[in-house]
């Protein structure tokens, strides 16, 4: 029996309105891989924060006990020196520095007079890099090197710096098969060593695969840690852990009259904007009709944005190709004017990055995507203008004392409303809502529920991008399920259950069997 | 009906930003006629600062505009030399009319401004860069244009676009009436356009300020305003320029309140993603602020070889600096997405106020430069101190 290198007690970590983490019990033995499972949004990577010192000590409660001592740590450097390292999903490196100099980022190898001794660098870092099985020249800089190296690289400045636990952000998310397989390996050569790994993960068969043990989280509680060297620690053992939940009655009913079909995506496929050849949205295709919502299911990273984003005026990728149909009719949305034009409304994830003007008030970001409507000749009626913003305030209920409230001042879900008003106020019959209620209390969410009720019952359609399953469950008519940039299946409402989804979800490329369900709906 | 009044306090807290330009302005004002026994406020150095001043203040409203979107244009300094070379070739070298040259001048202007709108909007040049090799490029094409050489005198139709009055059209004894029959009428549309807008914020039941604070307020502006023009009108009447000046405001605080375009400037600022995902056509908006750039830097080209009677080929050296600091000053914010044209105005005259005082006050240009620089620092480091307590959230 080895003993534990970390052990997380009764973690607490709550922000303003939230409990992002509950009484959280982590335990890692000393040299094992060990994996964190979740929905997002679950708390593995508040988790992850609080143990690295992201979220400094005193900031949350319970302790951590790393190595034998209570440790606490207030920066990620503390938590570094005592040989934590974590490598985040979007990697730290610097494109124009060589790998020798990013390896030694912060931590340089120094000679004479404190100079960089540039040889002993260079030799070391080559040493560093056949440990973890990266051929190249320690010279070259890391932007030349794709994605799967680059990670090579972060675990080669980890092992630099004489890592005791190393912790791995969805490490493979972002790899082709061959890269995670390679990855994988490394972990395994490393746990022979004797340095184990936290490797938080959506993939669930590399799970299965290379996890001693699994510790499932849901809505900030630890569930429970399963031994995967038992028999019964399938993907659909972890799989129940991290849904299981009944739908409570969070979800306000509405009735189901659908009519014709209003939008129909086929053939949909979008590259990555800038690492050229990266296809991040496949053949992807989805209808949705007059008075019906739909949900895209994915995991962060499954390229739901991105398929909506590129749907929507090609705001986001290149080399977009596929078809796209308005009634039937084969349109064309070449730039985000257009889409507008078509009908086509995208409420984004971020709102506030992509979707408001946060130093301006209410009533000019309601108005900012259907100026044309309250103009003539150029000019903006500004009578006008400030009627309608009032209308909205009034109907979408967005609590503030005046439309000429600054935007930023307001709650997560009154900004919300306001992003919503302002593509209801386009005449919009196509909404693409993503991740709508992120962020924002319950209480808001049944009244942006109610606002989509509202919106099928006028006729409107909807499709709605969402991580929350029950969310999911709970709003929509259909659910497509996207994984790794392809559809995986299509299901009814009524014939999805969270464990039937989340199987789609993680569903791996080389697994070619999909659940088609056309005939469900038509 | 309810509209809700608010109080004195919460009126100041929430305007600091836009009026304690204002109230600076006045302290600034107050200081320099102190300093120099009132001369500062004499009639003949009231109609000066106007004169010596208008270009930078026209400058200042196309780059107010710049600058709410986020870009910044180096080269009206060159641009401005640049114009009124082309003028002067034509009018004063070739003998074609006068007015002639004001066209060609603006013409220049619009294809300068073309110019750096491609680059910046449709290559994707950062303005600074575009406008950086702008300054070198149209100093340089001044130079060629010149032959290395000042060109003068204009004709006198032509002097009168800058050092011209409207005088005597009315009599008066003493003083211009026309002049401050003028102002009369600009004040009364004034206190009318107020008084709608204040009504029409009622109607729609938004928060207005009180009514003893709306009526002071109109009367303040009322006093001022007639008070300069009094001493306007004891001078020489009422400048040209001033016309000239006041037309353009008033276009330009429509385009940037009113106007489709003047809001997306604005969103385009404030958050470019949103913009672009608004269906903001950003590209041609860009263009387009450029282009009017390019056009007031043609006008300002105008007014600056009118007054200087000729054109020069170090002309408008650093007035692109003069028209930056007066945005910034004039609240305009580092980051984009705030600023306004009345107030990169009065950030304008406030640098013109300093300066004539300082003058005035026969203090070195050593110092005057200094005094300057420090204002400005101060201006943004007011600015970035009130967006870090606003956006702490």
């Amino acid at each position: 029996m080895s003993k534990n290198i970390l052990e997380m007690r009764t973690i607490t970590k709550t922000f303003p309105g939230v409990k992002a983490l509950e009484d959280v019990e982590l335990d890692v033995i000393d040299g094992e891989i060990h994996a964190i499972c979740g929905e997002n949004g679950a708390g593995k990577s508040t988790l992850m924060k609080v143990l690295s010192g992201v979220y400094p000590h005193g900031t949350y409660t319970g302790e951590i006990i790393f190595d034998g001592k209570e440790a606490k740590f207030n920066s990620i450097n503390e938590s570094e020196s005592k040989g934590i390292v974590i490598i985040h999903q979007e990697l730290a490196l610097v494109p124009y520095l060589s790998v020798a100099e990013n390896i030694f980022l912060g931590n340089e190898r120094r000679g004479r007079g404190g100079l960089i001794d540039w040889n002993r660098t260079n030799h070391e870092a080559m040493a560093l890099m056949e440990q973890v099985g990266l051929k190249e020249n320690p010279m070259t800089p890391v932007g030349q090197l794709g994605v799967g190296k680059q990670q090579l690289i972060e675990i080669a400045k980890a092992l630099s710096k004489e890592v005791r636990l190393l912790i791995l952000d969805e490490p493979t998310s972002a790899l082709n098969d061959h890269d995670s397989a390679h990855l994988l390996g490394l972990l395994r050569k490393l746990k022979e060593r004797g340095i184990g790994s936290i490797m938080i993960s959506h993939k669930l068969n590399e799970i299965v695969d290379v996890a001693d043990r699994t510790t499932i989280l849901r809505d900030g509680k630890t569930v429970e840690t399963i031994d995967m060297s038992e028999p019964d620690s399938t993907q659909d053992r972890i799989i129940k852990g991290m849904v299981g939940r009944s739908l409570e009655n969070r979800y306000p009913s509405r009735t189901h009259d659908i009519g014709e079909e209003v939008l129909r995506v086929e053939n949909w496929t979008v590259h990555h904007p800038t690492q050229t050849g990266r296809v991040v949205v496949e053949g992807a295709g989805f209808k949705v009709h007059a008075g019906e919502v739909i949900g895209i299911a994915g995991v962060m990273g499954a390229g739901r944005t991105e398929l909506a984003m590129s749907v929507f005026g090609q705001s986001y990728g290149r080399d977009i190709t596929g078809e796209i149909y308005k009634r039937g009719e084969r349109i064309k949305v070449r730039d985000v004017s257009e889409a507008i034009r078509h009908g086509i409304a995208y409420v984004t994830e971020d709102r506030k990055k992509y979707g408001l003007n946060l130093i301006q008030d209410i009533r000019t970001n309601i108005s900012s995507a259907g100026l044309g409507k309250l103009s003539s000749h150029g000019f903006v009626n500004g009578n006008k203008e400030l009627a309608v913003a009032e209308e909205y305030r009034e109907s979408m209920n967005i609590k503030t004392p005046t439309v000429l409230q600054t935007i930023g001042n307001l709650s997560g879900g009154n900004q919300q409303k306001v992003v919503l008003s302002k593509w209801i106020y386009t005449d919009a019959d196509v909404m693409i809502l993503d991740e709508p209620t992120r962020g924002i209390d319950v209480g808001a969410k049944y009244e942006i529920y109610t606002i989509i009720n509202r919106l099928v019952k006028a006729g409107k359609a909807v499709v709605m991008i969402s991580s929350e399953l029950p969310e999911l469950l709970g709003t929509c008519d259909r659910i497509y399920t996207l994984a790794f940039g392809r559809m995986t299946g299509e299901l009814a409402v009524t014939d999805a259950t969270p464990q039937a989804l989340m199987a789609l979800m993680t569903q791996e490329r080389e697994q070619e069997p999909m659940i088609k369900d056309k005939e469900v709906l038509s | 009906m309810k509209t809700g009044t608010a109080n004195i306090r919460n009126l100041v807290t929430r305007n600091i930003r836009t009026s304690g330009i204002y109230i600076a302005f006045v302290l600034i004002i107050a200081l320099f006629a102190i300093l120099t026994d009132g001369t500062l406020l004499s009639a003949t150095n009231v109609t000066n600062i106007i004169l010596q001043y208008s270009y930078i203040l026209i400058l200042a409203i196309g780059m107010v505009i710049v600058i709410i979107a986020g870009h910044i244009d180096l080269s009206v300094g060159s641009v401005v030399a640049l114009t009124g070379a082309v003028s002067a070739v034509l009018v004063v070298e070739n003998g074609a009319p006068w007015w002639l040259g004001i066209i060609a001048a603006l013409v220049v202007g619009l294809l300068v401004g073309a110019w750096q709108g491609f680059w910046v909007a449709f290559v994707g040049i950062p303005a600074f860069i575009t406008t950086l090799a702008g300054m070198l490029l149209f100093r340089g094409l001044t130079l060629l244009v010149l032959g290395n050489i000042s060109l003068s005198p204009f004709p006198a139709e032509y002097g009168e676009i800058a050092a011209g009055f409207q005088n005597g059209l009315l009599g008066g004894k003493g003083f211009d009436l026309f002049t401050v029959v003028i102002f009369a009428i600009a004040v009364a549309g004034y206190a009318f356009s107020a008084v709608r807008a204040r009504r029409n914020r009622i109607a729609y039941k938004q928060t207005v300020g009180a009514t003893p604070i709306f009526i002071l307020r109109l009367v303040a502006v009322a006093i001022v305003v007639m008070w300069f023009a009094w001493q306007l009108a004891h001078a020489r009447g009422l400048p040209n320029v001033l016309i000239i000046l006041a037309v353009l405001v008033i276009i330009y605080t429509l385009i940037t309140t009113r106007t489709v375009f003047g809001r997306h400037v604005y969103a385009i600022g404030g958050n470019l993603s949103a913009a672009m995902l608004s269906g903001v056509k950003v590209r041609w908006v860009n263009f387009g602020i450029m282009l009017n750039m390019g056009l007031l830097a043609g006008v300002a080209g105008v007014v600056y070889s009118s007054r200087s009677n000729g054109a020069q080929p170090a002309a408008g050296n650093m007035f692109e600096l003069d028209a930056i600091a007066a945005c910034f000053i004039g609240g305009a914010a580092v980051t984009g997405g705030v600023g306004r044209v009345t107030g990169a105005i009065v950030g304008g005259l406030i640098m013109a106020v300093m300066s004539n005082g300082m003058q005035l006050m026969g203090i070195d240009q050593s110092i005057q430069s200094v005094v300057k620089g420090l204002v400005l620092l101060l201006a943004v480091a007011f600015d970035v101190y009130n967006k870090r307590r606003a956006g702490a959230r």
